[in-house]
């Protein structure tokens, strides 16, 4: 009991007197009552928000692994194009990446019997496939960069020391420069997916129905504005804080003495 | 003066000698400034050989040569018989055997080295599990005995960079035990070390020398290398300007640089 009362400390008090004031207004003075019409739908958009951030970021930083790895050490033929590749994802707006994958391909393909015909075109009339891939190549576009300098990063001892106690080459990768490269990595990583959730609701414009276009559609049906845009906040809010504390738990496994 | 590299120590029954790492004629030049000039050293079985020398006579360099963490120029090196196959340019001709060979040499570094992202038992334990594919179980329990004999049993469960430098070093020399390595090699192990932590570690090496294992020296510490060494390479400008049994190296030096870099160091 006595971290609470050490917790509670005069801010504290007034900063959750406050938000709870903020909560209690908006509860009695705003207009809730088209929330459970469109809890199902809501529900739906949340889980593919999600899963869109997850899938993009789990393969984005797969692909980023290799790209930095290029960038770092590889031999020209590997760094340059993988450059290339990183400044311009990162040199272009993601919509316009967005656009010019779901328009571009989505316009291609059908050009292609064999195309049309294979076992994947039901996918590829689909919108996801293209969200997908336009978010999966923007996370690894800037981890890339973020990779290359923490594969840089690792100290040359650490490496040394593997090196001299007759490790292979993979296994000095597996077991000391990736590891020690992503723990270097991972404050900034944490970031960079915080800006990834919020780069979600682009989806939206590809007719991706995520948790935006839910709002979105709250709005057009019901011409209520500003409350689905609050909680729409609201949940983004609470993602994102999800995914500050999860990354900051990740950075705590191995603990550095500060100071 | 410089005496033959393999003449008997008194310590040793010249009948019992057995080869530990033999190295003939080594050079390695950094681009056009040759570190080396022609090293040949020969550890027996048992033997400790201290290298010393002033900053930049190379003899960092010539230990780093021996497990390939440099690549040699030119020359010879016999690690327990089996000499390392090198290119016409000094570098290895296969990866394979240089990690084999690796892996009978427990390296201790001036920097510690130390993984920093492994508490010090999963730093012990790494190299046995991961490389020589020992059962965990059993690494441990050696990893255990190994920590408590360097005095850090209870600190098995911590990272390195809570720990004082004496104490990393102790646990760096308890990771290149783990391998049961026929040679230890040590580079400058007490270079980077507060005044008042070099004796822990001398400690634990001098344990070492006692237990004949077979160790390669570079040093700074005089006192030291006389104490434990059962021969001393003094290197001046990568090249051996004087060698033998320490009570001669230390006692009655005939090069005047050594003379004059024993008095320096004083």
């Amino acid at each position: 009991m006595s971290g609470l009362r050490d917790w509670l400390k005069p801010h504290r008090i007034v900063m959750i007197a406050l938000f709870v004031a903020l909560v209690v207004w908006c509860a009695f003075t705003l207009r809730w009552d088209w929330i459970p019409k469109y809890t199902p739908l809501a529900l739906q958009g949340i889980w593919r928000t999600l899963w869109i951030l997850a899938v993009t970021s789990v393969l984005g930083f797969v692909l980023a692994i290799p790209l930095g790895l290029a960038q770092a050490i590889g031999p020209w033929y590997l760094a340059y194009p993988a450059r290339v590749f990183c400044t311009v994802i990162r040199g272009t707006p993601l919509l316009l990446q967005l656009w010019l994958l779901y328009y571009g391909l989505g316009s291609l393909f059908p050009q292609y019997p064999w195309i049309r015909e294979s076992d994947l075109w039901p996918y590829l009339r689909q919108a996801w496939p293209y969200a997908v891939l336009g978010l999966t190549l923007s996370y690894a576009g800037y981890e890339g960069e973020v990779m290359r300098g923490a594969f840089a990063g690792v100290g040359k001892g650490q490496l040394e020391a593997a090196n001299a106690f007759g490790m292979p080459r993979f296994t000095v990768f597996r077991r000391i420069w990736l590891p020690q490269a992503i723990q270097s990595a991972l404050p900034t990583l944490g970031g960079e997916t915080i800006l990834q959730l919020k780069a979600t609701p682009l989806v939206a414009t590809i007719a991706i129905v995520d948790i935006y276009a839910v709002a979105a559609r709250v709005r057009q049906d019901t011409f209520i504005v500003y409350e689905p845009l609050i909680l729409l906040a609201a949940v983004y809010l609470a993602i994102a804080g999800i995914l500050a504390f999860a990354f900051k738990k990740l950075e705590e496994r191995v603990p550095v003495k500060t100071g | 003066m410089a005496t033959d590299a393999t003449a008997p120590t008194p310590a040793h029954d010249p009948a019992e000698r057995v080869e530990a790492i033999r190295v003939e004629d080594l050079h390695k030049s950094f681009g056009p400034l040759e570190v080396l000039k022609g090293i040949s050293l020969t550890a027996h079985k048992g033997e400790v050989v201290a290298i010393i020398g002033g900053s930049g006579s190379g003899k960092s360099t010539c230990l780093r040569c021996i497990n390939f963490l440099e690549t040699p120029t030119s020359g010879r090196i016999v690690i327990g018989g089996e000499e390392i196959a090198m290119r016409a340019d000094g570098s290895p001709a296969s990866r394979k055997q240089i990690e084999r060979i690796r892996t009978r040499l427990g390296m201790v570094f001036q920097a510690f080295n130390l993984w920093t992202h492994r508490t010090l038992l999963e730093n012990i334990i790494e190299v046995p599990v991961h490389v020589l594919g020992v059962p965990r179980a059993e690494a441990t329990e050696k990893a255990m005995v190994l920590l408590d004999r360097v005095g850090l049993a209870e600190k098995a469960d911590t990272y390195p960079s809570f720990l004082s430098g004496g104490q990393q070093q102790r646990a760096a020399i308890a990771r290149a035990l783990a391998i049961d390595p026929s040679v230890m090699l040590f580079d400058e192990p007490t270079s980077a070390l507060d005044p008042e932590l070099v004796g822990e570690v001398l400690t634990v090496i001098r344990d070492l020398a006692a237990e004949g294992r077979t160790m390669i020296l570079v040093t700074h510490e005089m006192k030291f290398a006389r104490e434990v060494s059962s021969h001393v390479i003094y290197l001046y400008e990568g090249k051996i300007e004087e060698q033998g049994p320490p009570e001669q190296i230390f006692g009655a030096p005939a090069s005047e640089r050594l003379q004059q870099f024993l008095k320096s160091v004083h």
